[in-house]
């Protein structure tokens, strides 16, 4: 619900919205122009003061306004034609033209109306209430995903486009709601929906008709000082008056007897539209003006990280799907990258033939109490990372934990299992409603590597629970991949009997929309994974990317395993030669873009997508490797790399660990060796990046853990924050 | 009371009126190129005595807007009626004009034609024009947004 109300307003408003946005951001630069150029006033100068200074240099002056920037205006008639001026009121002389700027002007009848009076202001007004309606529902979701207001800057996971919204949206969102709210309270004020009270004297039934007195020997002229001035009109004949307006309010002033004759300060709703103003235009806030105008640039990127997102995460619906209320089974799913839902929908279409009514739902949607008709709850989900919720099942574990068991549940768990903590959310979510008492309709099971036969086992057992006949004819959509071809390859590890390579590949081209959506070949970094297809076999490898687009190739350090498929027809490729592969973005094994110092800790080919970082960041941070190997003369990966690179100082520093050479160390002895050092860059905010095997991997977590156990910090801690990632095979 | 019969005797649209007793009359305004957004303004009519007489066209039709024709706001109240021509507001240069049926009685009779002009963010122009209501056709030009102002038959 809260998913359409953000997605629908926001497709069809992106193209408004971004025109208000870029020229209400183009606007907000001209009250800091004013600001700039608006003279400093002495504080003690009056509007008598004034008056006199403008009255000495136009004869004929009516009128002198001052506006929130400071910046004063006069008017004046000198017998044949009108004249007006910015005035300055220190050295009481003509500033230039008091014509408004003509950009500005265009901008904002551009900005408020589209050039069609009300029609457009209209359409401007729905487009400010689109505004409204997306940063509201946008910043339900965020609280939704994050799990509560607390968690609002915590660190975002899921694709690149995704987690740009997101990091974009929490910080802009309060302004664009502040900016929609006062534009539709502008627009009301405008089309007279909102009551007016303005200062409006009743205009005296007599004035003196003695000659006008001047300025100067008018009391409250005197008494008024210029940063109160608002605007002073003189009087045009004998018959009139002084007309004063300062932020109190506005009063007629007798031009005989400088007495006030009548004076009315202006109401609630005239000053609340003063502020509504202010906060909207930066009028008189010059630098709340710029920070409005550049949050609010963040409306084009929403709107194009958004539509991206939207494009990329569109899957194909359930047809005949029935509401969460009336569905026999629910199917929810938690899913990462989008795997585990093609196997959901699968399973959803399986019941749906088999006469069964199914409603399917991202886990995070877990709402027992709303599933009327259930008979049964099926729970599919993957695991993120070290056993916690992906994407789409955030916040359910704790909604699970307070929730009133109802219909027996059954829990499916997808991952890989040469993971230590294989399908790990799954058995979590299991344990958890065991203990609050829910009925297990079967126990769970495991989808190892999206196996399409663990899969169908799994749904003739389901079938049999409920007693249907289920066949899940899951085919995998296989990713779509490219030839790559071999352009060159260092090998190493011959002398150590563990032959391993470093190979770079040509970056194949890519479609004009992959390029655009930054999917496939179009847009992969350092970190990244090249999954390959073998031949003969329809699973695919995945190793670590050593290189981004931007590097113009595609590299992977790769070791043969006794008997590997992949690894030996990889070992095998002479150049010139092509294999089958193709990109998986890994987000979470991504440089960030801080200039924090970095610790790269790694072993053996886990090199590779450190290498690329290295390469990727030039001198623009501290970089310290740690790394290891066997052995010197035989598989120090990117050797003659790491010279140069600490030449050019893109590697500050170069701590190498040899399991068979010298004092036959592995890369966490060199770390514990290098306590210190390793101390003191966590303390000066070091991001610490770990690629390798799962032994390599927990060795180096322990010698953390230990080397941090004076400080007071743990690597679970520097993981929280970011700061800690592994990249482990 | 007394302003309604003046209107009544001033614009004589309505069946009941005798036509011989009025006449078409087309006023005129071209506004100046003052560089600034569309022009509110107002014609309206005082007696020989200088007491305000109604409203004869009124352009821009935001009512909050209105207390800025400051003069006319000041002696019609801001009240407008169902004798009043309104329109929207007019760009600067541009031209506008309207016909309507005036009472005989009305010309060579003491009566002005005044106009106040108002523009956003610019100077409150009030009586800007200040024209006698003759039997002759008569123009006269303005001071800051009217080029000029004018009446024909």
């Amino acid at each position: 619900m809260m998913r359409k109300l953000h997605r629908w307003p926001a497709l069809i408003a992106a193209v408004f919205l971004t025109f208000l946005a870029l020229s209400g951001a183009a606007l907000s630069v001209f009250p800091a122009m004013d600001a700039l150029s608006a003279p400093s006033v002495p504080s003690e100068q009056s509007v008598a003061d004034l008056a006199a200074m403008a009255r000495a240099a136009h004869p004929g002056l009516e009128q002198i306004r001052r506006a929130p920037s400071g910046k004063i205006t006069v008017w004046w008639f000198d017998g044949n034609n009108p004249g007006s001026a910015v005035f300055d009121p220190v050295t009481g002389t003509d500033l230039g033209s008091a014509d408004p700027n003509r950009i500005e002007l265009w901008l904002t009848n551009f900005h408020r109306a589209l050039f069609l009076d009300d029609t457009g202001r209209i359409v401007m007004a729905i487009a400010a209430a689109a505004m409204l309606l997306l940063a509201i529902s946008g910043a339900v979701l965020v609280t939704q995903r994050v799990g509560g207001l607390r968690h609002w800057f915590d660190r975002q996971q899921g694709p690149f486009a995704a987690r740009f919204h997101t990091q974009i949206a929490r910080i802009s969102v309060p302004i664009l709601i502040l900016s929609a709210v006062t534009a539709l309270w502008m627009t009301g004020s405008t089309f007279d929906l909102l009551p007016s009270d303005e200062a409006n004297p009743a205009f005296p039934n007599t004035v003196s008709t003695d000659g006008p007195l001047p300025p100067t020997e008018i009391p409250s002229l005197i008494a008024t000082p210029l940063r109160d001035l608002r605007d002073l009109t003189f009087p045009a004949d004998t018959s009139d008056v002084y007309t004063l307006t300062t932020g109190a309010g506005m009063s007629y002033i007798d031009q005989g007897t400088g007495a006030i004759l009548a004076f009315d300060a202006p109401g609630p709703w005239t000053r609340i539209n003063e502020w509504v103003y202010l906060l909207h235009t930066g009028q008189g806030a010059a630098v709340w003006g710029l920070i409005l105008g550049v949050l609010v640039l963040s409306v084009p990127v929403l709107a194009v990280t958004g539509t991206i997102s939207w494009a990329k995460g569109r899957r194909a619906p359930l047809r005949g799907m029935a509401k969460a209320s009336q569905a026999q089974t629910i199917v929810l799913v938690g899913s990462e990258g989008g795997t585990t839902w093609g196997f959901a929908t699968t399973f959803a279409r399986a019941l749906q033939a088999a006469g069964q009514s199914v409603h399917l739902a991202p886990l995070s949607s877990f709402a027992p109490q709303t599933y009327g008709a259930a008979r049964q709850i099926v729970v599919m989900s993957a695991t993120w990372g070290q056993g916690t919720a992906p994407t789409s099942a955030k916040g359910a574990l704790a909604r699970l934990a307070t929730a009133t068991p109802s219909v027996p549940l059954a829990v499916l768990g997808f991952g890989d299992n040469t993971f230590a903590q294989f399908c790990g959310y799954a058995v979590d979510f299991e344990r958890i409603a065991r203990d609050k008492g829910w009925q297990i309709l079967l126990p769970m099971d495991q989808v190892n590597r999206q196996s399409a036969p663990d899969f169908n086992r799994w749904g003739r057992a389901f079938g049999q629970a409920i007693g249907v006949e289920l066949e899940l004819n899951h085919q995998p959509k296989a990713p779509h991949s490219l030839p790559l071809t071999l352009i060159s390859r260092r090998d190493y590890g011959e002398d150590v009997q563990a032959p391993a390579a470093i190979l770079r590949f040509a970056v194949p081209k890519s479609s004009f929309l992959d390029r655009i959506l930054g999917r496939g070949f179009g847009r992969f970094q350092a970190g990244d994974l090249l999954g390959i297809l073998p031949k003969g076999d329809t699973m695919a490898r995945f190793y670590s990317l050593a290189s981004g687009r931007k590097d113009g190739f595609v590299e992977i350090a790769i070791r043969k395993h006794p008997n590997g498929l992949c690894s030996g027809q990889l070992m095998a490729l002479a150049e010139g030669e092509t294999v089958c592969g193709f990109i998986r973005p890994n987000p979470e094994f991504h440089l960030d873009h801080s200039k924090a110092p970095m610790i790269l800790i790694g072993a053996g080919t886990g090199i590779g997508p450190l290498a690329g970082f290295i390469r990727a960041q030039g001198a623009r941070r501290p970089i310290h490797l740690w790394f290891g190997a066997r052995h010197p003369d035989a598989d120090l990966f990117y050797g003659s790399d790491m010279a140069n690179w600490q030449q050019n100082q893109a590697l500050s520093g170069l701590h190498t660990a040899f399991s068979r050479h010298g004092p036959k160390q592995y890369v966490q002895d060199a770390l514990r060796q290098d306590a210190e050092s390793v101390r003191q860059l966590i303390a000066s905010g070091a991001k610490i990046m770990v690629c390798g095997g799962r032994d390599m991997a927990q060795g180096v977590r322990d010698a953390l853990t230990e080397i941090l156990s004076t400080s007071g910090l743990t690597a679970a801690q520097l993981k929280s924050q970011g700061r800690y990632c592994e990249d482990v095979y | 009371m007394q302003m309604k019969t003046l209107m009544a005797a001033l614009v004589m649209t309505t069946a009941m009126t005798m036509p011989a007793l009025a006449k078409p009359v087309t006023f005129s305004t071209t506004l100046s190129e003052y560089g600034g957004r569309g022009a509110y303004f107002s014609l309206y009519l005082t007696d020989a005595k200088g007491d305000f007489a109604g409203t004869v066209w009124l352009a821009g039709g935001k009512t909050k807007y209105h207390r800025h024709l400051t003069d006319w706001a000041r002696l019609s109240g801001g009240v407008i009626d169902a004798a009043t021509t309104t329109g929207a507001s007019v760009g600067a240069g541009r031209n506008a004009q309207i016909t309507i049926d005036v009472a005989d009685a009305l010309f060579d009779a003491g009566y002005t034609l005044h106009m106040d002009a108002a523009v956003e963010d610019m100077r409150d122009s009030p009586s800007e024009i200040e024209l006698p209501l003759t039997s002759t056709a008569s123009s006269v030009r303005g001071r800051r947004y009217i080029a000029d102002f004018g009446y024909t038959f």
